[in-house]
């Protein structure tokens, strides 16, 4: 008979049947690859992230391909918060699996008025983009500074009724610290890596290949920088870490895993292989399988 | 609508058509779901080019389960199609987008007007106008295919059986010099209805032309694309309205089009 093996993970009193989640902005809420995947087999859905107003994003082109990854500056479009609660949350409730909505704003107000309106929702936890490149003000203005993410962290817990997890940016010069500053205002776990921004320039054309000239980098490209930093993180702070950057398959879960991260999310692999989150668990599982582990919290951060 | 898949077709048959321009057949299930100006999306092999490319469906097989696209080399993905050969398997994401509104043609004069890599569609598209025709007793005389190309032609001919063929060059080398703007006024055209694909310029020359002679004008947009299914926000049009989806003026390429009616997009 086959071994029964454990796959469920926990963090901050949120338990998740899987440690795979969807990484914020390349699944929408869901809607799409529905049609593709079982949404209920996921650990969590975190949504696109959703600000106060609805935000009309950035001109495009938004998006164009590098090296074995992708710039995006999608500029964070959102139909805003009412529309959120209405359409997406109402489709999310019904599926089976956690729902983390990520929150964006360009004020610590902006931030603050998402979090209340949330409060009373159907929403497991709360990730906050202080990390997104591509728009101008707020965001990353509040990710980049140590003291600035210690401000917002503790703004938005003083009013957050779920959990908080603070999504950061790699594109700092110690990851380390940013961490400690999240985890000393008390946030209840961090996640990264948000995108790395980068440029490309089309030669043919004499121009930028985004309207936007910078956007960030994802994909495979950046999963041995961002596997980096999770352990990096890891060795600095005591909360929980939800791992990303060019997740493709079970392999490179396994390696955030080992790396420190109790949870993962597929981003930008989701655009290359829509089935890539339920195969991503499905590798996980085959992983454990393979070398006989009975509990997938045995690995996590097992690489000293 | 039919569920959206990943499937790995198998190349039936790829030959350059035009300098640059290939013709290739694939056997794939999905071609049974396929319309006129709905596309899919081809994932190079070479991982190191990752993200799917979006290519219009040029004709349609649906007994024997295969769909013709006709592309340019516009980079290395594509660069890396044109090598396919008989019996190579390729992973295509689809059927994608939606079509063109062939019921807004019904017992109308209607314009088929395509510009360079925008002309593929326009053969399906006429494929069914044509047996749209022949099934209610019509000849094929309210279809009229104007074509726009740089210098060397494709697709003419295949287009020819389904309706009159007006061609326009840019170094007037055959038809009108010009574009398809220039041919239908020295044809002097008459029609209803325009459906359209082709580059931007074109796109907005028929916008104003429609405008202008109260003709109800569908064009197929294009746009740099990640996911293809609706769900990266990277393929956005600005649209007049508020969309039902983003709230903000800005719709899917991918989902909500390509297909658009002029007056509703911003371009």
């Amino acid at each position: 008979m086959e071994k029964k093996r454990n796959m469920a993970v926990t963090i901050a009193g949120v338990a998740f049947k899987n440690p795979v989640m969807t990484a914020s902005g390349t699944f929408g809420s869901g809607m799409e690859y529905g049609e593709f995947v079982d949404l209920n087999k996921l650990g969590a859905i975190v949504t696109k992230g959703v600000a106060n107003i609805p935000w009309p994003g950035n001109p495009t082109p938004r998006v164009a391909e590098t090296y074995g990854g992708m710039l995006n500056a999608i500029g964070l479009q959102n139909p805003g918060i009412d529309v959120f609660i209405k359409r997406d949350l109402e489709f999310l409730k019904q599926y089976d699996t956690k729902v983390i909505v990520n929150v964006c704003g360009k004020s610590v107000e902006d931030y603050v008025e998402v979090v209340e309106r949330l409060s009373e929702q159907a929403v497991d936890m709360l990730e906050i983009n202080v990390s997104c490149p591509n728009v101008k003000e707020g965001a990353i203005a509040f990710g980049q500074k140590a003291d600035a993410l210690y401000h917002i962290t503790e703004e938005i817990k003083k009013k957050a009724k779920q959990p908080v997890i603070m999504k950061l940016s790699p594109n700092v010069t110690s990851i380390g610290e940013m961490a400690k500053a999240a985890e000393a205002a008390g946030a209840d776990a961090i996640s990264l890596i948000n995108t790395i921004t980068g440029m490309k320039i089309d030669i043919h054309k004499r121009r930028f290949a985004l309207a936007n000239k910078t956007g960030g980098l994802s994909g495979p490209a950046i999963k041995p920088v961002a596997v980096r930093m999770v352990y990096e993180a890891a060795h600095a702070v005591k909360i929980p870490i939800i791992g990303m950057g060019g997740i493709a398959n079970g392999e490179d879960a396994i390696e955030f895993l080992m790396a420190g991260a109790t949870a993962v999310s597929v981003g930008a692999m989701n655009f290359v292989n829509p089935y890539a989150t339920e195969e991503t668990i499905q590798g996980i599982e085959e992983y454990m399988e393979q070398y006989n582990i009975e509990d997938i919290r045995e690995i996590i951060g097992c690489v000293e | 609508m039919k569920k959206k898949k990943k499937e790995t077709a198998v190349v039936y048959s790829q030959k350059e058509t035009a300098q640059g321009i290939f013709d290739m057949w694939i056997e794939t299930p999905l071609a049974g779901n396929a319309h006129p100006g709905q596309f899919i999306s081809i994932y190079p092999k070479n991982e190191a080019t990752l993200l799917p490319r979006p290519i219009s469906i040029c004709e349609v097989d649906e007994k024997k389960e295969r769909l013709r696209i006709v592309y340019r080399i516009a980079g290395q993905g594509t660069r890396e199609f044109s090598s396919y050969e008989q019996g190579d398997s390729i992973s295509i994401l689809g059927i994608l987008g939606n079509g063109f509104p062939l019921e807004a043609a019904e017992g109308k004069n209607v314009f088929l007007m395509g510009g360079g890599i925008g002309i593929p569609p326009m053969v399906q598209l006429a494929k069914e106008l044509a047996a749209a025709n022949r099934e209610a007793g019509r000849d094929n005389s309210n279809i009229k295919i104007i074509l726009g190309y740089r210098s060397e032609l494709f697709l003419h001919e295949d287009l020819m059986q389904y309706g009159q063929v007006y061609i326009a060059t840019e170094d007037g080398s055959k038809g009108s010099k010009g574009t398809v703007m220039d041919a239908i006024e020295d044809n002097r055209l008459k029609g209803d209805v325009i459906f359209s694909c082709g580059p931007m310029p074109m796109l907005r020359a028929i916008k104003r032309y429609a405008a202008e002679n109260g003709m109800t004008a569908y064009l197929s947009l294009e746009e740099r694309m990640a996911c293809g299914v609706g769900a990266c926000l990277g393929c956005v049009c600005k649209t007049k309205e508020v969309d039902h989806h983003s709230f903000v003026h800005n719709a899917r390429v991918c989902t909500d089009g390509p297909v658009y009616l002029a007056e509703e997009v911003d371009i």
